[in-house]
């Protein structure tokens, strides 16, 4: 098949781009600018958009020899990953930028011009399994929990699926080290990246006040007495203990916790770590992975972060959306995160979360 | 197989000047030392000065070697400011389409800056030297354009300039070995040529300036090369530079006569092609076809002929990788469109029938798919 690579310049891509050209596929890398001033962005080993990893994704190519492009979606990045997290953090919601870039750079606007050129799959460095009967493309988590990423992967539509590849699924990180060093592979020590690519310095609170300025506003408990005072609510998300420099102490004496965010009154309500405990998750704009939309009861198992542990729930899906019934309650459910929903290691669609009670 | 369809970005060495590099590069001896070795070095490199001087149509003390186009560029352009400047004449004019080595100098002049507009062929009108501000001291128009092909009215510029007293220089790159170049013909002050673009060897080239140039020394050191281009001259790559100099210009003639006919059977095939452009004007260089493929991104365009072992150039410079838009196609007018979706194709001795066929026969699939892929 011709395959083109999104290459970031990190171990994982990398040794995904070696696999594929081993198993005999038409290989070509592309490393996409999501910023016109890469020097901006994250520089050194932590980013996934520098200069630097622009260059490590180029030498891995030249050492697999193969053919290695920069694409330039730095518009598309700005307009649909970055501006979106803005704007979501602006109306009190809590957005995942990396699985919104899947959902909109590489599976969407990546993927649609490589399919144009003539290219057959889009493959990534997730770990993630993917198994095709027939047409039909089904994705399950990677072989390595630790690592595994099909979580990030769950917003992505059957139709993306089915163009895509993920040659690590199978793989423990330590072995995708070891195989890139084998390689002969410059990044094979190059330390993972975790924070957000566009965020250089990592201060997520300085970021979005730079772009939505000081909101200042008051920090209430669950009866409306004031305890504090914030610079904006987007400096807060659901769940959240630290950072509110509460002058009044409970008066429990219990820590207190992100209880809700109002964006439209301006005010963060805190209180104790009960008030948290969620039942029902309403889930909107679903999105099916798998071929056949699930919809319906159904039992299943419901991940709300990255690394987040699958909780077992009575599902009630319908075209417009999701209702999730724990069978546990859960705590710090923030809306905007994405609940993405799987029949034991099946990835089956995902939603985004409105609400929780 | 592969078709190099990218001469203006790098020509293939000439098997002379490799010859010639490889017996130089065994002699001992830094040409500034005044023992019988430094002699011996410095008798090869007055050898090249002459043998270039005489392609260039100059006199050998007129030549100043430098490390290539864009150093000689820049000595003009920080030299020619500098003394300007100490003269009550700060002001240094350039073309809207130079080369970034003399656009991008020029701009760094700040207020010093002035500039010359083109026509939508990317030519520059004489006329307008009349315009230029009284405090200009020089004029910066190229010979050849790197990207388009067109070739400058450098005699009629030349003649508004010395009308105003102006000193002219010259970007003669793209032109040596492809036109008719004379440095004393063209009656310009300072003329900037590359090694690597006539098939001699990267890490040379050569500002040839009138004795009398008004310069400054922006550059400083031992002052090798008449004061204004320091450090040990390389003999060997000058040696190199200069035979495929002579080469390019002995052959230029019949060379032109046949890359004419191979780049219009190009431009006629591309042409067959709705919403394909031609760019550059009817007076070109024989070596170059810059075309704008109208509903493309030209990377996509270069992606796919890459695919099929065809390079060409989006001909214009990159940033971390990512192409930017064309400044030279802005500069021309023709629209943000053009200056994103335009491939330059450039030819050399190389250059055969056979790579114009080769193009010619996946034009037509390669911009249906990077239109359905903008």
């Amino acid at each position: 098949m011709r395959v083109l690579v999104a290459m970031s310049g990190g171990v994982d891509s990398s040794v995904a781009a070696a696999r594929l050209v081993a198993d005999g596929h038409e290989v070509t890398g592309v490393h996409l600018a999501l910023n016109r001033n890469p020097e901006l962005y994250r520089s050194g080993s932590r980013g996934c958009c520098s200069l630097e990893d622009s260059n490590d994704a180029r030498r891995v190519a030249d050492v697999l020899g193969i053919p290695f492009y920069v694409w330039d979606f730095s518009e598309r990045f700005h307009a649909d990953v970055v501006e979106d997290f803005v704007a979501e953090y602006a109306a009190g919601r809590t957005p995942n930028p990396c699985l919104r870039c899947n959902e909109k750079i590489k599976f969407a606007a990546v993927l649609e011009r490589g399919v144009a050129l003539g290219f057959d799959a889009v493959a990534t460095g997730h770990y993630a399994r993917l198994e095709f009967t027939g047409e039909d493309a089904e994705l399950y988590r990677a072989a390595d929990a630790a690592k595994d990423q099909s979580y990030v992967l769950g917003v992505l539509t059957q139709a993306q699926l089915r163009r895509s590849m993920f040659p690590l699924y199978g793989t423990v990180k330590a072995d995708v080290r070891a195989e890139a060093e084998a390689l002969g592979l410059r990044v094979a020590s190059k330390p993972d990246s975790h924070d957000i690519c566009f965020i250089a310095d990592g201060d997520t609170g300085g970021f979005l006040t730079r772009a939505l300025g000081e909101r200042p506003g008051e920090i209430v408990d669950a009866d409306g007495t004031v305890v504090g005072t914030h610079t904006g609510t987007h400096q807060f998300t659901v769940g959240q203990r630290r950072g509110m420099r509460l002058g009044v102490p409970a008066a429990d004496g219990q820590p207190r916790y992100v209880l809700a965010i109002e964006p439209v009154t301006n005010t963060v309500t805190v209180g104790a770590h009960d008030g948290l405990a969620v039942r029902v998750i309403e889930g909107i704009r679903p999105t099916w992975a798998v071929a056949q939309p699930r919809l319906g009861t159904w039992r299943g198992l419901v991940q709300v972060r990255a690394h987040g542990t699958p909780m077992p729930a009575l599902v009630e899906a319908s075209a417009e959306g999701v209702r999730l019934e724990l069978d546990e309650p859960a705590f710090g459910i923030a809306p905007g995160q994405a609940a993405v929903l799987y029949d034991g290691d099946l990835v089956v669609g995902a939603a985004t979360i409105a609400g929780a009670r | 197989m592969s078709h190099y369809l990218d001469h203006a970005a790098s020509a293939p060495l000439r098997p002379e000047a490799l010859e010639a590099m490889a017996s130089a590069f065994e002699v001992v001896g830094n040409p500034s030392s005044l023992h019988r070795s430094g002699r011996r070095a410095r008798a090869l490199l007055e050898d090249a000065r002459e043998q270039l001087a005489v392609a260039a149509g100059a006199h050998p003390t007129e030549v100043i070697f430098t490390s290539g186009g864009t150093e000689a560029d820049q000595l003009v352009v920080r030299g020619g400011a500098a003394w300007g400047l100490a003269h009550g004449r700060p002001r240094f004019a350039a073309s809207t389409v130079e080369h970034p080595a003399v656009a991008h100098g020029v701009r760094a002049l700040g207020e010093q800056a002035t500039w010359l507009p083109v026509d939508a062929d990317g030519t520059v009108r004489p006329a307008a030297v009349a315009e230029l501000p009284r405090d200009v001291a020089w004029a910066s128009v190229m010979w050849v354009n790197n990207e388009t092909g067109t070739i400058q009215p450098i005699r009629a510029v030349v003649e508004a300039c010395q009308r105003r007293g102006i000193a002219v220089h010259t970007d003669a790159v793209q032109a040596l070995g492809h036109v008719p170049v004379s440095f004393a013909d063209a009656g310009v002050d300072a003329m900037s040529l590359s090694g690597h673009k006539v098939g001699g060897p990267v890490g040379i080239g050569a500002l040839v300036a009138k004795r009398d140039a008004p310069l400054a020394v922006t550059s400083h050191g031992g002052g090798q090369e008449r004061r204004f281009r320091s450090g040990t001259a390389p003999v060997a790559l000058a040696v190199g530079f200069a035979t495929a100099a002579d080469l390019a210009v002995e052959q230029r003639v019949t060379e032109a006569a046949r890359l004419t006919e191979v780049r219009r059977r190009l431009a006629d095939g591309v042409l067959t092609v709705p919403g394909v452009r031609v760019n550059g004007g009817d007076d070109v260089s024989p070596a170059i076809l810059h075309v704008t493929v109208d509903d493309t991104r030209a990377d996509d365009v270069l992606l796919l002929l890459d695919a099929h072992g065809i390079d060409c150039s989006t001909g214009s410079a990159c940033t971390a990788g990512v192409h930017q838009p064309s400044e030279v196609v802005l500069a021309m007018g023709l629209g943000e469109a053009a200056a994103t979706s335009s491939v330059r194709f450039s030819f050399g001795p190389g250059t055969s029938v056979a790579d114009i066929d080769a193009v010619l026969a996946v034009w037509p699939d390669v911009v249906a798919r990077a239109r359905s892929a903008s």
